[in-house]
């Protein structure tokens, strides 16, 4: 079970209080009409499914309810980092 | 009966406190400090059991939590039933009950074992595979002739009458064991005045210590322990938790630790006592000092009773004071088990030889046997032991250097008890829990814990470290990095003074080899618990098994209650050697959580009953269960599902409810329903992005229905939003649905659209709801109010109002979801009962009639309402539901679902579409799921056309009525459909109108 800190409340707390919410950085198209069905199959079906470093959306549902995002290991579980919906991840896979 | 295999003194058991038992339905005695195990041994009890496969006799070979044999069924009642407890790690009690898990008849005479005995070649691994999997119709018989023959534990049958507790904890340093490891770890971290947790199995602290003679600063170890657990036991900052095996270590340092409290008391927990606590632990640093378990050697008729792990004989002797025979033969690896025989000629019983595969040992211990006088057979092994029921002679035989073959001649001796050691394996199980893959040592011929990602450190003989001046050096340093770590800075403890002794190499040998090939020698068993032998894992890696996982999963080696603990690393090295690789390149298999099996009712602690889920009730409830309320579950709420009058069938309820509100007036509990208070000024803008109609121009005062989509188009949710002011709104959701609306709108409010200012909140139950729906809607509320105006003309229908009802405070919706003239007032939920009940005051004379959901149901369905979840299933949009009519295709911004419905799969022609159902003959109400088809003579597969989902017995109506889906089934009216059901029934619909009555919608606007 997760220790998440959540970066609203400023604090750890138990991973019964959050839920993951996909991916993160999946943005809604802006001109969902000018998007082909191939891409909008992409921006609704498609996710990157990363074996190591991963960013999520999670959300701290029984807490303060606000989304955050986490930069996880998929592999052995390790938080690298939390942040908030539209900041950028400091720990990418490229580094 | 006498205690034949007691000794006179020494040992941790309490003489003076003598306890009865029943073990099989005969009774024994031991004492206090003794476990099961310990005080069968003491009785002479050979059999413990019977072997899984085989069926062969079986006894207790080891001591701790690795007993693979010594598994029973404890409980002196039906509901205090535990099954596969370890004997050795069950402390004994006065009155305790337990049988033998495996053997039937029973453990002594065997029914099995003339199979076993007959079958013996024919039972290989895979057996059960090959020969129980045709015809697949027959596996439940064969499963229970199975298990009743190879008999695992059963459950009881009746409730357990104990209540077990969870508790969560924070630690800065979790230690787990209390051997002289943790302990000085313990001492270091505790001085620190760090937040420290000490859990250990077993009963007492000390670990090895309590089963060894060593001495620390010259006198007893056990002196050492008493006077550590004296010093952590003052300390405030530091919990000690005996009888608490650390089960689980999952992610981020959460250990989840089995506590037994009581069950070393008695059969049932005392009075107002929790039998046991599952410790949910968060740690900042974790010190794994489990230590190890010492591995048998695998030689011909090794699971005779008589053959013992030679550290468990120690046990035995120095903390029960029980010798379990008279005539030892020892064989080993190593020097450690030459201890064994020091302790068994210590106690006055013969030891025959000692058997060293090692032609030339030299450590400080073999001298001491040595100068003892003991026979010491070098450079050879015990390749077989006779006896059937109990150990009465081995055969011995030189070997060679590398223990591959025999090279001499075989000599028998003559001998009543088989201890041997083929070294140590760590207990890196839960370091493996984690997902840390445990690394081979050549020198300590042994896995250690491999590299981690949780902070953790490991201390002792989890390390390969066995020597006692290791473990307590490197307990006393670990925990006090462990400390400084957490932010308690702190020196190591001082190691108090133990002797050195010399250890001789090891010899890495695990088959023990026979004059005959594996496949021919009698067997040799590695997992006793699963009867594999050292032949059947052969034989798998010959029948192309190569990977360890696979040959675990064929041979079923490492199954079981004691999940290989004893014999996994000799099959290991079995296959290894089989397939010419080494032990690290074949590998391990994983350890997962639980370390010993847990009971259910810790994992469940108070989460049962009552207990196990929220249960949600409207303020009304209580009426409801004053009016003989049958309820129906949704989600977490208790919804009244209809209302029974004596002697009426649920049909007939439904009928008289459903005429009743057509007639005259009806009423519902609608408080369940989700409820979202939105405000902001951009409100309004939100609402016509998420919902699929259009919300800009809805007056104040003015209600509206809306669908809601998800981005592929696809109908989620519905319900009625109203427009309290210009930038406030109150949504309604589905019952089942408000928590994950909720979540949807902060979802696309803080991640896609935060620069809308608009906030929401649930306010389900701050109101409570209460539908009332017929002709005589509008005479009764006139009854309750005199500030509403309720004329057809100043409140309309999809208007709301507010003022007061019955005197409180309330907002009245003038909504319908039956098509008759509906109000549904909302009133502050502490109220609701009273105005429930004021309701019924002046109801009477309008026969007002409570309904239910089914009823709600029904009424919805003549008017060819969908029910979200019901009529939809995540892959209908707005369209497939005729409801084409709310989606806006004017909304200037793309909302939720626009582009999804617009795909091309979305707008193809013939896609399945919610019509109404009549069935021909007007009595037969169709089952919901019913598959429809459009020429049931149609050889099976037949072509489906879709099927029910809404399906009910109109009493208004006088017929049934359904909803369902058909292929391309808005252009089909009047056409018929199939639907041959389960019982060979076929029945034959037409397709019509889901609006079944009042299609013009007259019925709602009087």
């Amino acid at each position: 079970m997760h220790y998440i800190y959540c970066p609203h409340c400023e604090e750890y707390r138990e991973e019964e209080e959050f839920h993951a919410a996909g991916e993160a950085h999946i943005a809604r198209p802006l001109d969902p009409e000018a998007c082909t069905d191939a891409e909008w199959a992409d921006f609704l079906y498609f996710r990157t499914n990363s074996r190591g470093l991963h960013h999520e959306l999670w959300v701290h549902a029984t807490g303060c309810r606000k989304f955050f995002n986490m930069t996880r290991d998929t592999v052995t579980y390790e938080i690298k980092e939390v942040y908030k919906v539209g900041e950028q991840p400091q720990v990418t896979a490229d580094q | 009966m006498t205690q034949k295999n007691r000794l006179q003194s020494g040992g941790r058991v309490d003489r003076s406190t003598p306890l009865t038992f029943s073990y099989n339905g005969k009774q024994y005695t031991g004492y206090k400090g003794d476990t099961v195990a310990s005080a069968l041994l003491a009785n002479g009890v050979d059999i413990i059991g019977r072997s899984f496969k085989y069926s062969r006799p079986r006894g207790i070979v080891a001591a701790g939590p690795e007993e693979p044999n010594a598994v029973l069924q404890v409980g002196a009642t039906e509901a205090t039933q535990v099954p596969n407890v370890r004997a050795t790690q069950q402390e004994l009690f006065n009155g305790l009950v337990c049988e033998s898990t495996n053997g039937w008849p029973n453990a002594d005479f065997d029914v099995m074992s003339y199979i076993g005995k007959a079958g013996g070649s024919m039972l290989t691994p895979g057996f059960y595979y090959k020969t129980f999997m045709y015809p697949q119709s027959m596996w439940e018989t064969y499963e229970k002739f199975i298990r009743k023959a190879a008999g695992l534990g059963r459950s009881p049958l009746e409730n357990d009458p104990d209540f077990y507790d969870h508790l969560n904890q924070h630690a800065d340093v979790m230690i787990v064991g209390a051997g002289p490891a943790g302990l000085a770890a313990a001492l270091s971290a505790g001085r620190s005045g760090a937040r420290v947790i000490l859990a250990d199995e077993q009963s007492e602290f000390g670990g090895s210590l309590l089963n060894s003679r060593e001495l620390i600063e010259g006198r007893p170890a056990t002196e050492w322990v008493a006077s550590v657990v004296a010093e952590l036991s003052e300390l405030d900052n530091v919990l000690l938790l005996p009888r608490s095996t650390v089960n689980g270590y999952h992610d981020h340092n959460f250990l989840t630790i089995h506590q037994r409290l009581t069950d070393h008391v008695a059969d049932k927990a005392p009075a107002g006592q929790a039998r046991q606590r599952m410790h949910r632990v968060r740690a900042k640093w974790v010190v794994l000092a489990a230590g190890a378990h010492e591995r048998p050697l695998v030689f011909g008729n090794n699971d005779v009773p008589g053959c013992m792990v030679a550290s468990a004989v120690s046990t035995y002797i120095n903390r029960y004071g029980v010798a379990p025979g008279q005539d030892l033969v020892v064989m080993t690896t190593n020097d450690f088990a030459y201890q064994t025989a020091l302790d068994w000629a210590d106690s006055g019983r013969n030891v025959v030889a000692i058997v060293d595969t090692r032609p030339n040992p030299n450590g400080d211990r073999v001298a001491a046997a040595e100068k003892r006088g003991l026979r010491v057979i070098k450079g050879a092994a015990v390749i077989e032991v006779q006896g059937s029921k109990r150990v009465s002679g081995v055969s011995i035989a030189s070997i060679d250097a590398k223990g591959d073959k025999v090279v001499g001649s075989v000599e028998r001796l003559s001998c009543d008890t088989v201890a041997s050691s083929g070294g140590w394996s760590p207990v890196v199980h839960l370091s493996c829990h984690t997902g840390s893959r445990p690394e081979w040592r050549d020198d300590i011929i042994g896995f250690v814990p491999g590299k981690t990602v949780q902070k953790q450190l490991t201390a002792g003989g989890i390390n390969g470290s066995y020597s006692l001046k290791a473990c307590l050096e490197e307990g006393a340093r670990q925990g006090a990095e462990a400390a400084t770590n957490a932010g308690f800075e702190v020196a190591a403890a001082a190691v108090p003074a133990v002797a050195e002794v010399k250890e001789g190499a090891a010899m890495a040998l695990f088959h023990i080899p026979h004059t005959k090939p594996t496949s021919r020698a009698p067997k040799q068993f590695v997992d006793f618990q699963n009867d594999v032998t050292a032949a059947g894992i052969e034989l798998a890696t010959r029948e192309g098994f190569e990977s360890i996982e696979h040959v675990k999963r064929y041979t079923a080696m490492g199954f079981g209650t004691d999940q290989g603990k004893l014999g996994n690393i000799n099959g290991m090295a079995i296959a290894a050697k089989s397939t010419n690789r080494t032990i690290p390149e074949t590998g391990t298999t994983v350890f997962r959580p639980n370390y010993t099996p847990i009971t259910f009712g810790a994992i469940a602690g108070r989460h049962c009953g009552e207990r196990f889920d929220p249960k949600r009730y409207s303020s009304m409830h209580k009426w409801h269960l004053e009016n003989g309320c049958t309820f129906e579950d949704v989600g977490q709420w208790k919804r009244p599902w209809y209302f029974p009058k004596a002697g009426e069938s649920m049909q007939d309820a439904l009928n008289r409810e459903c005429k009743a509100t057509r007639e005259s007036v009806g009423i519902l509990d609608a408080s369940t329903l989700g409820k979202i208070d939105i405000q902001g000024k951009d409100a309004r803008e939100f609402l016509g992005r998420v919902y699929t109609n259009a919300w800009a121009k809805l007056a104040v005062g003015k209600c509206r229905y809306g669908l809601m989509c998800g981005e592929d188009g696809m109908v989620f949710d519905d319900g009625v939003t109203s427009a309290l002011g210009e930038n406030h709104f109150i949504m309604t959701t589905t019952t089942g649905g408000a928590a994950r609306v909720l979540e949807w709108l902060e979802l696309y409010h803080q991640t896609e659209w935060p620069e809308l200012e608009v906030y929401f909140n649930t306010v389900t139950d701050q109101w409570s709801t209460m539908t009332i729906s017929g002709p005589n809607a509008r005479n009764l509320l006139a009854e309750l109010t005199d500030d509403i105006d309720l004329s057809n003309d100043n409140f309309k229908f999809m208007d709301w109002k507010e003022g007061s009802v019955a005197g409180v405070p309330a907002r009245v919706f003038r909504i319908s979801f039956t098509g008759e003239l509906s109000y549904e007032i909302n009133v502050q939920a502490n109220y609701g009962l009273y105005v429930w009940e004021k309701l019924f005051e002046k109801g009477a004379k309008y026969d007002l009639t409570p309904y239910g959901t089914e009823t709600m149901h029904i009424l919805r369905a003549e008017k060819g309402f969908i029910i979200a979840g019901q009529d939809t299933d995540g892959s209908v949009h707005p369209y497939d539901l005729g409801m084409g009519w709310c989606v806006s295709n004017k909304k200037p911004f793309s909302y939720i679902g626009k582009r999804g419905m617009a795909r091309e799969d979305c707008v193809k022609p013939n896609r399945k579409q919610l019509v109404g159902l009549k069935t021909k003959d007007p009595s037969v109400v169709l089952p919901e799921g019913a598959q429809a088809v459009k020429d049931p003579n149609q050889p099976i597969p037949m072509t489906m056309l879709g099927h029910v989902t809404s399906s009910y017995w109109s009493a208004n109506l006088n017929r049934s009525i359904a909803m369902g889906f058909v292929r391309g089934g808005l252009e089909r009216m009047g056409e018929s459909v199939f639907y041959p059901l389960a019982d060979g029934r076929v029945v034959e619909a037409e397709i019509c109108s889901p609006i079944f009555l009042d299609p013009k919608g007259e019925r709602q606007n009087v």
